[in-house]
């Protein structure tokens, strides 16, 4: 068990761009941190520049309280999960589970003593003498994680591990990974480019964008209160409200009423964010209400989202699943769920 | 597969005919023609045919020249055939290594397949040649006497390379397509299984690229059988004293130099059955193809 620490970390495929920069990361001995982001922001090049399959152009990775950077893949005690699972297509599971074991030259008992053991941990020892060609995609996700488990390794490496499965079985795997990480205690690096999935399995999330850290923090941290109007975009389901809007006084015009935002703002054009779980209906002439015509609305069931748009911008408000709604809706929102960001940078203000 | 539908029963034999008709007058025409002649003896004016059913089989295997003359071709095929598939394969996991500047590489290495059997065949009677050839030259020096007319090992050797230098091409080409079929990420999770290059390629590549050297390995001995007629006449015709006598060429000398068309005919009925056999061989394998 180790934790990893990435400093000033950055990868160049050419020499002169730097496809992710400035990386500074510590992930605790055996917490679980999510690197999450759009795709092409990096994440799985610095999961992999960590597995060491990918050279490091800048900074150090620690493993342990040993640098790696120079370190071969297969001495840096790690376990990585593969996005098409990379099961060895001509060998049995049981054979796919113990070849890391086998290359290490450990001895025969212990390899079938490890290997039984993840098998049932996983519950794959019925399929233990067959070819990964005749397992469903579920089975195979458990023979990676499998191969993973028996070496019994410093960290896991997860990458994108279960963007190949359907909704259903996504969210049972998803689930899986949690409980055997907590059980297993072993430091985990797993990367998505579902903010879901993020937000279920990390202790820590770590949303990346265009190779740079945007925000690091817990889950619900970083929902709560989102470092940059990116984040905040993209973290929450359905996406936050972001709407263009100029502050004085502390307070924005908007929709014909008159929002209070919060004191010791400067005054200037700004980026004012509002979750749609955060927009309350209100009376027609409850102070600071503003009205927003409905154009359509979407039954998840459990809520309703009412689609609308106010002064030419879109916005999205979550409304319980019994409520009726009309042509229009009036709003309000808690200035304390209010998230202002700079109009220009994007960072958070308030 | 779709079955089409003809209104009209002679449509679908008009649109086979031309096929046919090559098949016809190509193969069955002269495959029947060798079969029927290797029933026959003729004499040596051609005036008078006798049918003497099987003798001419049983005169051949009872030939020691043309039990030499098999060995001689499957020495040639499998050298052939072992050379050309692990040049070609080193060659294919070098560019697999260095993905840049491969299309350059790959054309320089392609192009040989694109030289006549027989004009390969002169070249390398030129570079070999104990007179006037650069390597004889060059062996010389560090105290080996090339002389492929005098000395057996060296006339195999030579025909050997000859053949394998242009099957290389054809044969880096499918095993770079075969490697670019096994995922990146079988390698580099078997390169955190602890798995070095070597250990790599022969426990995680090799396996896998199993179905492809297969397929390489029948048809570098079909190759090998039929096709370096040319690169044989070329350089040793045979010789010296029938040590590179394969079974095609001998059907040849035999055949159209020798006058003698019954042995002729009945060596080429052996050369086709063999052919068949290596045909369905190989379909049986194809059929199931992925062997893992």
């Amino acid at each position: 068990m180790a934790g990893i620490v990435l400093e000033g970390v950055g990868k160049s495929y050419d020499g002169k761009t730097l496809a992710v920069q400035g990386i500074n990361l510590t992930v605790a001995d055996g917490e679980f941190v999510v690197l999450v982001g759009p795709s092409g922001c990096g994440k799985s090049t610095l999961l992999r520049m960590v597995a060491g399959l990918e050279t490091i152009s800048e900074g150090t990775v620690s493993i342990g309280d040993r640098v790696v950077n120079k370190v071969e893949p297969a001495d840096r005690d790690i376990a990585m999960v593969f996005q098409n699972y990379a099961l060895y297509p001509h060998m049995s599971v049981r054979q796919n589970l113990a070849y890391g074991l086998k290359n290490r030259k450990m001895d025969r008992a212990e390899i079938a003593r490890r290997v039984d053991e993840a098998a049932k941990i996983l519950e794959i020892g019925e399929y233990l003498d067959r070819k990964p060609r005749a397992l469903s995609g579920g089975q195979r996700q458990r023979v990676a994680m499998g191969r993973a488990i028996v070496r019994d390794p410093a960290a896991f490496l997860f990458d994108e591990p279960l963007s190949n499965l359907d909704a259903k079985l996504r969210v049972t795997m998803r689930g899986e990974i949690r409980l055997l990480q907590k059980r297993l205690g072993t430091t985990s690096l797993y990367v998505t480019h579902d903010q879901v999935e993020a937000m279920t399995l990390a202790d820590r999330l770590v949303v990346l964008n265009g190779g740079r850290v945007e925000q690091i923090g817990a889950p619900m941290d970083v929902y709560k209160r989102p470092a940059s109007a990116f984040v905040a975009a993209f973290i929450g389901s359905p996406a936050m409200n972001l709407l263009p809007a100029v502050l004085s006084g502390g307070t924005v015009q908007f929709g014909g009423g008159r929002v209070a935002v919060g004191d010791g703002l400067p005054d200037g054009r700004i980026t004012l964010g509002i979750r749609p779980e955060d927009l309350r209906p209100a009376a027609a002439d409850e102070d600071g209400a503003f009205e927003m015509p409905v154009a359509y609305i979407e039954e998840l069931g459990s809520q309703r989202l009412v689609h609308g748009s106010i002064e030419g911008e879109d916005v999205v408000c979550a409304v319980p699943a019994e409520r009726p709604v009309g042509e229009s809706l009036h709003l309000t929102a808690d200035p304390a769920l209010l998230h202002v960001f700079d109009a220009q940078s994007g960072a958070r203000l308030n | 597969m779709k079955r089409a539908i003809f209104g009209h029963k002679g449509l679908p034999w008009l649109l086979l005919a031309p096929q046919l008709a090559i098949t016809l007058v190509f193969f069955i025409w002269p495959a029947g023609q060798a079969l029927w002649q290797s029933f026959l003896r003729q004499d040596a004016f051609g005036i008078k045919t006798t049918f003497i059913g099987l003798k001419n089989y049983q005169a051949l295997f009872a030939d020691s020249y043309y039990l030499n003359s098999m060995k001689v071709t499957a020495i040639f095929s499998v050298s052939v055939a072992l050379v050309s598939m692990v040049v070609a394969l080193l060659l294919a996991l070098a560019l697999d290594r260095t993905l840049k500047s491969s299309k350059f590489y790959t054309t320089l290495l392609v192009w040989p397949y694109a030289v006549a059997p027989v004009v390969a065949g002169i070249m390398w009677w030129f570079i070999f040649n104990p007179t006037i050839g650069i390597l004889p030259y060059l062996l010389d020096q560090i105290g080996y006497d090339w002389n492929h007319g005098l000395h057996s090992q060296d006339a195999m050797a030579l025909v050997v390379i000859a053949s394998s230098w242009k099957q290389i091409s054809y044969n880096f080409l499918f095993f770079v397509a075969g490697l670019q079929a096994i995922p990146m990420s079988l390698r580099e999770a078997a390169a955190i299984d602890g798995a070095g290059p070597v250990k790599r390629f022969f426990t995680i590549t090799f396996p896998l690229l199993s179905p492809t050297t297969f397929f390489l390995m029948v048809i570098n001995v079909v190759y090998t059988m039929f096709d370096t007629f040319g690169v044989i006449d070329a350089t040793t015709a045979g010789g010296p004293s029938q040590s590179t006598m394969i079974l095609v060429y001998k059907v040849y000398r035999d055949g159209q130099l020798g006058a003698n068309l019954g042995s002729s005919g009945a060596q080429s009925v052996i050369l086709m059955a063999i052919v068949v056999t290596l045909t369905i061989v190989q379909f049986r394998f194809i059929e199931r193809r992925v062997q893992y």
